[in-house]
């Protein structure tokens, strides 16, 4: 026993040794192609996220070493659910996190627990769906026209779900889905979805936010790892996730996907990097440093072509990120989409981690996500556009983003191509919608206007009707 | 001749008293072997010793053999039902499946090993670049930042379920003490006792949650929030047995103890201490092996919800990947539960075994 502890500590020191060498001669390599390192108040810092793909460019920036490149120590821990991450970002408990785009804005004006949380870098476009249990789906296919090959024309519009909630609210049962969060992006996509088919989803009022208020579907909240147990067991027909919770249905054959949110709304915002306004104030430096390697780690994640994503896959596929099976990620990571068994379609802007200057945060995407939770409700009485705009500034913050990737381009280490220095903050109007409505982030009272299911102008929602406030 | 006959007398005496000997050492032998489980050594050491083979064959039977069968035929019967029942994660694996698993934990393991000596290589490597520099105040030693492995998951369990069950044993040792010493204060604690003590820890939690989170302004390295809560989760779940059973034995003291206490005018501290603890020591530590029970089990659910980065969280957070591989992992962490809590009761009996020998030696 002894000899053996003692063969151990050779062989650990050998090891030790021989990998400080290696060390010494790559980080000499890597050392000299970087200026002055910014000076980090703080260094130690513990982010968190939810086991979903899109956490990619965290874990990229951990396993890549763009983190430590910018002398940051960071540990990634996956959360429970995403009430606890806001929570625990909220208190302190985590440095920062992978949130949903919804979650600083709404965390900002006091929908939830209030508190001030900024994003300067949004991570990612795209990247959820929309999957229905076999049995929906059954009924769905009668009704929807095929291609030539005879597959499904796509996108399937919620028209086709109509008739299935028709008849299911006759037979007196409710037709229940599930989305992962009251901000989250998959909420309302999902409610745009119903709703340009004519389906009511349901409001928010002051007094009541289930959201279930006047709803022909009843929309509620179930952690993104426990969507395909609770399809299968019938609590839900359907839910809208991330990945790989769509494929992961498809796999285990208990659902099918029958749209993604690039076909409800071409590259639309998903993800963010959320921090505390008091973060970013009390250490500005490391608020900076963050966002250089996260900006690197969406670089590299997009980089010729989408040519490293396969390695992606197998870091993700381990069980302290996302966990999934490889091949379950491997689908929309790598640009490819499988919606019902054996129908296998292209989408190589599933993910789109950098390109089309993903990763800044645009006013207009801020906006948008406002717009859409006073549609519902979630802001009970009407803003002035103005007020939008305020909101938009104080919680999306280009100004780091922009700090960020000018150190990136002086270091050598990006384009100067490859970010929108003159843009104030607002995309142009943007017609790319699965009902064809345009949306003008500098005018998003008109842009509520032009929907047939909705509130307006300065509608309120008291007990279960709607009243002119 | 009758020299002969002497001598043999004499050695079959010895040999006897030897004999005696040896099974004395034996019957004592026999009492810590218990505690250990490890009784059925004790039927082989007899049969060493000398006695007759079939009695001790029985003994040994009962005490080896019948466990070793049963264990095999819970694998039997395992391995051959899993593959019938089809979840949506795969088949239920069976014993090969679930000890791959374990290979694979370790793998893992010990991979991140060696990428925490890769991470220390670097940090040597930057700290001696900065002493060189002249920077040494920027000089700074930190711990790896990867995610913990399945062995510090069993690691910071053992520690929460130890911090646990201290708080709840100095809560509940001594309000059971005045509960036992004193009927009224009995009557007055009794009804809270039996309304809280049937509380789940699942509905403590999100209290728990609220209080620390409002009260623990700081966050040290060494208490996080998360094992806080979770520490006090299980106090909450498992000061009960130990509270009830303490009241229980020191109110069953004899009488004539406490008499004495009074002739010789001890003062409390020193009746305590002299009188009361030792004669209700049996009891208490029940109380103290029901509580560590308890909590154990408790520990696994509140650190599923408080993010204590456990066992609780191992399960949890295979759970949340819904990988081939993950049921198989989870089918792991229950066994390891199993095995640390039938653990963590041994050592209890074991010292309580001690303590209540001691008494009577």
């Amino acid at each position: 026993m002894e000899c053996g502890t003692v063969r151990n500590f050779i062989w650990t020191r050998l090891t030790r040794s021989a990998l400080v060498l290696t060390a010494t001669v790559t980080m000499g390599v890597s050392i000299t192609a970087h200026a002055e390192m910014l000076d980090v108040e703080k260094d130690e810092l513990k982010f968190g996220f939810i086991k979903l793909t899109d956490m990619a460019p965290l874990a990229i920036a951990y396993e890549k070493g763009y983190f430590e490149d910018e002398g940051l120590f960071v540990t990634l821990e996956p959360q429970a659910n995403w009430k606890v991450l806001l929570d625990r970002v909220i208190t302190g408990e985590l440095d920062g996190a992978h949130m949903l785009a919804g979650q600083p804005l709404a965390a900002t004006i006091g929908f939830g627990t209030e508190a001030h949380i900024i994003t300067p870098f949004s991570m990612d476009l795209n990247g959820n769906g929309i999957t229905v249990s076999n049995d929906v789906w059954a009924e769905m296919k009668k009704n929807i026209p095929l291609q030539a090959d005879g597959k499904p024309v796509h996108p399937i519009k919620a028209d086709y779900l109509k008739p299935v909630v028709d008849r299911f609210r006759n037979d007196g049962k409710p037709f229940k889905m599930g989305m992962v969060f009251p901000v989250s992006t998959h909420n309302y996509e999902l409610r745009y979805w119903l709703a340009a088919g004519g389906l009511h989803p349901g409001y928010y009022s002051g007094e009541n936010i289930t959201g279930q208020i006047q709803a022909d579907v009843l929309l509620s909240v179930t952690p993104p790892p426990q969507m395909p147990a609770t399809l299968e067991a019938g609590t839900i027909h359907g839910y809208c996730v991330g990945e790989p919770w769509n494929q992961q249905a498809v796999f285990k054959g208990i659902g099918v996907p029958v749209i993604t949110d690039y076909e409800i709304w071409k590259d639309n915002p998903e993800k963010v990097f959320g921090i505390t306004a008091g973060f970013a104030d009390k250490y500005p430096n490391t608020a900076l440093a963050v966002t250089k390697a996260l900006i690197r780690a969406a670089m590299w994640l997009d980089e010729n072509n989408n040519a490293n994503r396969q390695e992606a896959v197998d870091i993700l596929s381990r069980s302290e990120y996302v966990g999934a099976d490889r091949e379950v990620i491997a689908n929309s990571m790598t640009g490819t989409f499988e919606y019902e068994k054996g129908d296998k379609r292209d989408v190589p802007d599933f993910n789109v981690f950098f390109r089309y200057f993903a990763t800044y945060p645009y006013y207009s995407d801020a906006i948008w996500y406002l717009s859409q939770m006073r549609r519902w409700g979630q802001i009970t009485d009407g803003k002035s556009d103005a007020w939008y705009k305020d909101v938009a500034a104080k919680v999306y913050r280009p100004d780091i983003y922009l700090a960020a990737a000018k150190l990136l381009v002086e270091e050598g280490l990006a384009d100067k191509a490859d970010f929108p220095w003159d843009t104030d903050g607002f995309k142009p109007p943007q017609t790319e919608f699965i009902d064809a409505i345009t949306f003008d982030g500098r005018a998003p009272n008109s842009y509520l206007e032009q929907f047939p299911i909705g509130l307006k102008g300065t509608e309120k929602v008291e007990g279960s009707s709607v009243v002119d406030g | 001749m009758s020299v002969v006959s002497d001598i043999d007398t004499a050695a079959e005496e010895a040999r006897q008293r030897r004999k005696e000997r040896m099974f004395t050492w034996i019957g004592r032998a026999d009492t810590y072997l218990n505690m250990l489980a490890l009784g059925w050594v004790t039927p082989l050491l007899k049969i060493a010793a000398g006695d007759p083979v079939g009695h001790q064959l029985k003994e040994l039977g009962r005490g080896l053999g019948m466990p070793v069968l049963g264990i095999l035929l819970f694998l039997f019967v395992w391995a051959q039902t899993a593959p019938l029942v089809n979840t949506s994660l795969g088949a239920i694996p069976g014993p090969a499946g679930v000890w791959e698993q374990v290979e694979n934990l370790y793998d893992d393991h010990v991979r991140e090993r060696t990428k925490e000596d890769a991470f220390m290589a670097r940090q040597e490597v930057r700290n001696a670049k900065l002493e060189a520099q002249g920077k040494s105040d920027r000089v700074k030693w930190r711990s790896y930042t990867g995610a913990p492995t399945y062995l510090d998951q069993i690691w910071t369990s053992l520690i929460t379920v130890g911090f646990g069950f201290l708080l709840a044993t100095l809560v509940a040792v001594p309000l059971g003490i005045v509960c036992g010493l004193s009927k009224a204060v009995n009557a007055g604690v009794n009804p809270l006792i039996q309304i809280f003590k049937p509380v789940s820890p699942l509905a403590w939690l999100p209290l728990v949650t609220m209080i620390v989170s409002a009260v623990y302004a700081g966050n040290s390295d060494l208490f996080p929030k998360s094992f806080v809560v979770s520490a006090i989760t299980v106090m909450l779940c498992s000061l009960w047995p130990t509270l009830i059973n303490t009241a229980y034995g020191v109110a069953t003291i004899d009488k004539d103890l406490m008499n004495v206490g009074r002739v010789l005018q001890l003062s409390w501290s020193k009746q305590i201490v002299k009188l009361v603890l030792p004669s209700a020591m049996p009891l208490i530590f029940t109380g103290l092996r029901l509580s560590l029970g308890v909590g154990w089990m408790v520990l696994i659910a509140a650190e599923m919800l408080a993010q204590n980065p456990g066992l609780g969280k191992f399960v949890w957070d295979e759970f949340q990947n819904g990988s081939s591989s993950s049921l198989a992992k989870i089918l792991v962490a229950v066994f390891t539960i199993g095995i640390i809590g039938f653990l963590l009761d041994r050592v209890m009996l074991a010292l309580q075994t001690m303590f209540t020998h001691s008494e009577t030696h």
